[in-house]
C-alpha cells in the first residue's frame, strides 16, 4: 500500500493555495482536502503535502454563519462541515472554528417533530447527517446541545423490520450507505451494544489508537 | 439513494428492472472499451452522449468527453465556428443531462470547463441558471456555478447585491440567496466601496430583514442573517486589549515557594520556586506578533531583556487572544519596584483577520518583593476550613475596571443606536422561541457595549428570566439555553466589584491565596475569565461543567476544585496543561472513564504530538497503560501537582492510582492520603 501511494502524486493535486483537486481536471472541493489528509494521516506521510497550506485554504471556506462549503463563498452545508472540520481536527487546527457559532447552526439542523438531522435549513432530516452532523458537534465539542434520545428513535424508526436495513428516513428504501450511517451514528450516541467510533475518522477508536498512538 | 419509497417490488418490475441494468451493463462496457483504446470517433462520443443521457454521474464519461474534445480540437483548423461548434455541443450534452438530473456534479463541472475554454457568454449562462434556480432555489451546485460565471465576466458586486434581493423578494425562505448576500456585502464593506459604509448599511439590512423575520418567523433564513449582522454592530475589526494581570494601578507581592510573615489581605501574593512571574495580556480576539519589540517592559527588575511572549494555548498557530510572558525577580532580593508594560510599542501585533492593533496602550504596577520567612509546608488544602473574608478594602479589584474602549473605536454611536432600535422591535414579540432567544442575545450585545459603570449590569436579570423561560419553552435545545445562562450568571458576577467581592475569600494556609467560591451554581459553562485572572483558588466543585475550556488563561490558579461536576474524561481538562501553577486539582466525583464516546479528543492539543507518547522512562515501561490512559498520561505529565483527588470516577482505581503515581512523581497527597516516601 505504501508503495502505490508514491506512485500516486498527492502533492501533484495541491494548488498553490492549499486546495486539492480531485484530479487532473481540476475539480476543486474541500471533500478532497479531507480525504487526502484522512488517508495521509493513516498512512503517517502527511509530510507529503503542504498541511498549513491546505489548512489556510479550508479556513478560507469558513462562512458567516460559522459553517464550512466546497469553495470560498459556497453556502455551509453539513457534509463540507463535516470534511473541514474532521480535517481541521487531525492536523490540530480546530481553534480556527467558532465553535459557538458553528455549534448553534450544526444544532438547529434538529427537526422538532421527528428528531432527525438535516444538512442545511429548511431541507428534510435524513439519516446519513446523523453522521456528518453528529460528528462534526462531537469534535467541537457541542454534541449535548442536540436532544440525542429523540435522534436515536429517529435512525431507529428509519428501520425497514421486515428485510433488514436502514432507510435515509421513515418509510424509505434502505442502502447500504444509509445503513453504515445509521449504526455510525447510534455509536456516536453510546448505543448499547455498539462498538465506539472516532468521529474524525469513522473507524473504530480501537483502530485509530492504535494507528495514532503507535510509531 | 434518497428519496425513494420503499416498496416491495412486484415481478414484472423487477424484470424490466433487470432488462435495463443488462443494457446499461452492455452499454458501459463498450463506452470503457472506446476509453481505453482512446476512441474518439463520432460513433464512440455518441455512445458516451447515451450513457450520459441514462447516467448523468457517470464521471468517467465526462472525463472521456474532454479527453474527446481535446483530441478533436488537436486535429481541426483553428476556425472559430469550428471551435464553437464542438463545445456548443459539449454544453448541449450538458444541459440535457442536467435536466435530468440538476444536482449532477459532473455536468456542473463539465459545464465549468468548456466554459474556461472561453466559449458561451455571460447572458447564455446566466440565463440557463434562472432556469435551474426557478426549479430549485437553493440548488448549491446552481449558486456555485454562478459564482464562478460572475467572477469569470467580471460582473459587479452590486448586480450581484441587487440579484440577492429579487431572490430573496421572491421568497425569504431562500437560505442560498441571504448567505450570498452575506458574502458580497461583507465584501463591500471591507472595501469601503461607495454607498458601503458600516454606520449606514447595516441599519437598513436590519430593516429589510425584519420583513423576512416577521413574515415568516418560522423559517431559519432570516433568523442566521438577523445573527450575522448582530455580530457585524458588536464586533470591532482592530483588536483591543480587554484586561491584564498585573492590571494597571495594581501593587503585587512576589516572593519564592514558602510562608511570608504576615502576608497580605490587601494585595495578592504570589509566590514561585522559579523565581518568575507570569505577565498576562488578554485581547478581544485572537492576535498574532505580541513580542519583545511590540510590547516593551521598563522596569528595574534584572534579567527581563529579550522576553519571551508565549501564546496561550496554541504554540504552533502562534495567535491567540492570551498571551503569557514570565518576568524574573529575585526573592532574597527584597525590594519594591515600578514596572510600565506599553502593548503596541511598535507596530506588528495583527488580528488573525489582518487588522492592526494600533492604539498603544500603557499600565503601570508595583511589584514588592519579599523574601520567605519558612519553608513550605506540604500539608493537605482544604477546601471549606481556615478561609478569611474578603477584605473589602482591597486593592485586587482594579481589573474589573473597564479598559476604556471608547477612545479606540470610531462609529460608537451608531452600534449603540442599533442594538437599542433591535431591542425595541423584540421587546414586544410574543411567545416566540427564536424571538426570546434574539433579545437575550441582543441585551448581551448591549450589556458589551456599555461603558458607564453606574449601569453596568441593569440587563442580567431579564437576560437569565429570558434564558429561564427558554428552557422551559424549547426542550430540545436546553443544554444551548443553560449554556448561555451560564455565561450570562458568570458575566453578572464580575460586572462589579460588590458582585464579584461577595464570591471571594482569602486562603489563610497559603500566603493569603485570592480565591473565588462558584459553587453550586448549576454552571454548564466558564465564562468572564479576562476578569478572573488574579484568581489564585477557585472552588468550581458540585456544578454542570463537562470542560475546563477557558481556564487556560488563569495563569495564577495553584488550586481548582472540580468535583461533583460532569467531566468525562482528561481530554476535557486538556487546557490545564497550560495553568504552570496548579498544585491541588479535585476532580474527584466526574464521569471520568463513564462515557466511551470523547467529545475533547481533537480540542486536546497534545492528541497530535502523539509521537512523543510514551518516549520517557513511564512510557517506556508501561506502553499499554500510557496507551490506555493517554489523555491522563499527558494533562499530568505536564503539571507538578501536589495534592490529586480522583475518588468517584469509574477510571479510578488500583491500576490508575499506581500509573498516576508514576507519571506524576512528585505527588504527596492522593486522594486524601499522603503518598510514603515523598
Amino acid at each position: 500500500m505504501f508503495f502505490y501511494m508514491q506512485i500516486l502524486d498527492i502533492d501533484g493535486l495541491q494548488n498553490e493555495d492549499g486546495s486539492f483537486s480531485g484530479d487532473i481536471w481540476g475539480k476543486v472541493d474541500t471533500r478532497f482536502s479531507y480525504i487526502v489528509i484522512c488517508c495521509l494521516s493513516i498512512l503517517k506521510c502527511l509530510d507529503k503535502i503542504n498541511v498549513k497550506k491546505a489548512v489556510d485554504y479550508i479556513v478560507s471556506c469558513k462562512n458567516l454563519d460559522g459553517g464550512f462549503g466546497c469553495t470560498p463563498g459556497a453556502e455551509s452545508h453539513a457534509g463540507q462541515i463535516f470534511c473541514c472540520v474532521g480535517a481541521l481536527a487531525i492536523t490540530g487546527n480546530l481553534h480556527h472554528v467558532d465553535k459557538d457559532l458553528l455549534g448553534w447552526w450544526l444544532c438547529e439542523r434538529q427537526d422538532y417533530e421527528s428528531g432527525g438531522l438535516n444538512g442545511r435549513s429548511e431541507k428534510l432530516p435524513d439519516v446519513c447527517y446523523s453522521l456528518w452532523v453528529l460528528s462534526s458537534l462531537i469534535m467541537i465539542d457541542r454534541v449535548h446541545w442536540i436532544e440525542k434520545a429523540k435522534l436515536v428513535k429517529f435512525i431507529l424508526d428509519c428501520q425497514d423490520m421486515d428485510n433488514g436495513g436502514i432507510s435515509d428516513r421513515p418509510n424509505y428504501a434502505v442502502d447500504i450507505f444509509h445503513t453504515y450511517f445509521g449504526v455510525a451514528g447510534l455509536s456516536l450516541l453510546e448505543y448499547p451494544g455498539a462498538k465506539t467510533i472516532d468521529p474524525a475518522y469513522a473507524l473504530p477508536v480501537h483502530v485509530t489508537n492504535r494507528i495514532l498512538f503507535t510509531k | 439513494m434518497h428519496g425513494r419509497p420503499r416498496n416491495a417490488s412486484k415481478p414484472e418490475e423487477e424484470a424490466a428492472s433487470a432488462a435495463k441494468a443488462v443494457q446499461l451493463r452492455s452499454l458501459q462496457s463498450q463506452f470503457m472499451t472506446n476509453h481505453h483504446d482512446k476512441i474518439y470517433t463520432n460513433e464512440a462520443i455518441e455512445l458516451s452522449t447515451k450513457l450520459l443521457e441514462i447516467n448523468p454521474e457517470a464521471y468517467t464519461a465526462w472525463n472521456y468527453r474532454k479527453l474527446a474534445v481535446e483530441d478533436r480540437l488537436a486535429r481541426i483548423e483553428p476556425d472559430p465556428n469550428l471551435v464553437s461548434a464542438i463545445l456548443d455541443e459539449e454544453l448541449r450534452v450538458v444541459e440535457s443531462a442536467l435536466r435530468q438530473n440538476f444536482k449532477s456534479y459532473g455536468a456542473w463541472h463539465h459545464r465549468k470547463w468548456v466554459l474556461s475554454k472561453g466559449h458561451s457568454s455571460v447572458g447564455n449562462e446566466l440565463r440557463l441558471l434562472e432556469k435551474f434556480q426557478k426549479l430549485d432555489s437553493r440548488n448549491f451546485h446552481a449558486w456555485n456555478y454562478r459564482r464562478f460565471v460572475v467572477e469569470l465576466t467580471n460582473r459587479s458586486e452590486q448586480d450581484e447585491l441587487q440579484y440577492t434581493d429579487d431572490m430573496i423578494n421572491n421568497n425569504f425562505s431562500n437560505y442560498s440567496a441571504w448567505h450570498n448576500r452575506s458574502v458580497l456585502l461583507s465584501s463591500l464593506l471591507a472595501q469601503n466601496a461607495d454607498g458601503f459604509m458600516p454606520n449606514i448599511k447595516i441599519p437598513e439590512e436590519y430593516d429589510f430583514v425584519h420583513s423576512a423575520i416577521f413574515t415568516e418567523p418560522d423559517d431559519q433564513s432570516g433568523w442566521f442573517y438577523h445573527l450575522w449582522l448582530l455580530d457585524q454592530t458588536l464586533n470591532v475589526e482592530t483588536p483591543l486589549l480587554t484586561s491584564s494581570w498585573p492590571s494597571h494601578g495594581s501593587s503585587i507581592i512576589l516572593s519564592g515557594a514558602g510562608c511570608l510573615s504576615g502576608s497580605s489581605s490587601m494585595f495578592t501574593t504570589f509566590c514561585s520556586e522559579s523565581g518568575s512571574f507570569p505577565l498576562i495580556l488578554y485581547f478581544d480576539q485572537a492576535v498574532g506578533g505580541v513580542s519583545s519589540s511590540t510590547v516593551t517592559i521598563d522596569s528595574e527588575l534584572k534579567g527581563n531583556e529579550g522576553l519571551v511572549w508565549e501564546p496561550i494555548p496554541n504554540k504552533n498557530s502562534q495567535v491567540s487572544c492570551v498571551w503569557v510572558a514570565r518576568l524574573k525577580y529575585v526573592s532574597s532580593d527584597p525590594c519594591e519596584y515600578k514596572v510600565k508594560i506599553r502593548v503596541g510599542n511598535s507596530p506588528g501585533i495583527v488580528s488573525s483577520r489582518g487588522y492592526n492593533f494600533n492604539a498603544p496602550y500603557e499600565f503601570v504596577f508595583t511589584a514588592h518583593v519579599h523574601d520567605t520567612v519558612e519553608d513550605s509546608q506540604e500539608g493537605i488544602v482544604s477546601w471549606t476550613d481556615g478561609f478569611d473574608i474578603w477584605d473589602a478594602k482591597s486593592k485586587d479589584l482594579n481589573s474589573l475596571v473597564t479598559l476604556d474602549r471608547l477612545n479606540a473605536e470610531m462609529d460608537f454611536k451608531w452600534r449603540q443606536e442599533a442594538i437599542d432600535s433591535e431591542v425595541e422591535c423584540f421587546g414586544i414579540l410574543p411567545d416566540s422561541k427564536i424571538g426570546k432567544l434574539t433579545l437575550a442575545r441582543l441585551l448581551m450585545a448591549r450589556e458589551a457595549m456599555v461603558s458607564d459603570d453606574a449601569v453596568k449590569g441593569v440587563h442580567y436579570e431579564e437576560i437569565l428570566q429570558l434564558y429561564n423561560d427558554l428552557m422551559a419553552l424549547d426542550s430540545s435545545h436546553y443544554q444551548y439555553y443553560k449554556d448561555e445562562h451560564s455565561k450570562a450568571f458568570l458575566h453578572k458576577v464580575t460586572s462589579s466589584s460588590e458582585s464579584l467581592s461577595r464570591h471571594l475569600l482569602r486562603y489563610r494556609d497559603m500566603n493569603n491565596l485570592v480565591c473565588l467560591r462558584l459553587n453550586n451554581l448549576s454552571l454548564s459553562r466558564i465564562a468572564s475569565v479576562e476578569k478572573l485572572l488574579f484568581v489564585q483558588m477557585l472552588d468550581l466543585s458540585h456544578n454542570e461543567l463537562h470542560s475546563t475550556e477557558g481556564l487556560e488563561a488563569m495563569q495564577l490558579l495553584s488550586c481548582l476544585n472540580l468535583s461533583h461536576n460532569r467531566i468525562r474524561s482528561f481530554s476535557a481538562l486538556d487546557s490545564l496543561r497550560h495553568v504552570k501553577q496548579l498544585k491541588v486539582l479535585d476532580v474527584s466525583h466526574n464521569h471520568i472513564g463513564k462515557h466511551s464516546v470523547d467529545t475533547t479528543r481533537y480540542l486536546c492539543s497534545s492528541l497530535l504530538s502523539n509521537s512523543e507518547l510514551g518516549q520517557d522512562d513511564v512510557g517506556k515501561q508501561n506502553p499499554g497503560l500510557v496507551t490506555k490512559y493517554w489523555d491522563a498520561y499527558c494533562v499530568l505529565r505536564d503539571l507538578n501537582l501536589k495534592q490529586l483527588d480522583i475518588a468517584g470516577n469509574e477510571i479510578a482505581g488500583e491500576e490508575f492510582s499506581s500509573f498516576v503515581l508514576q507519571v506524576v512523581p512528585k505527588l504527596v497527597w492522593l486522594d486524601g492520603q499522603k503518598k510514603l516516601g515523598n
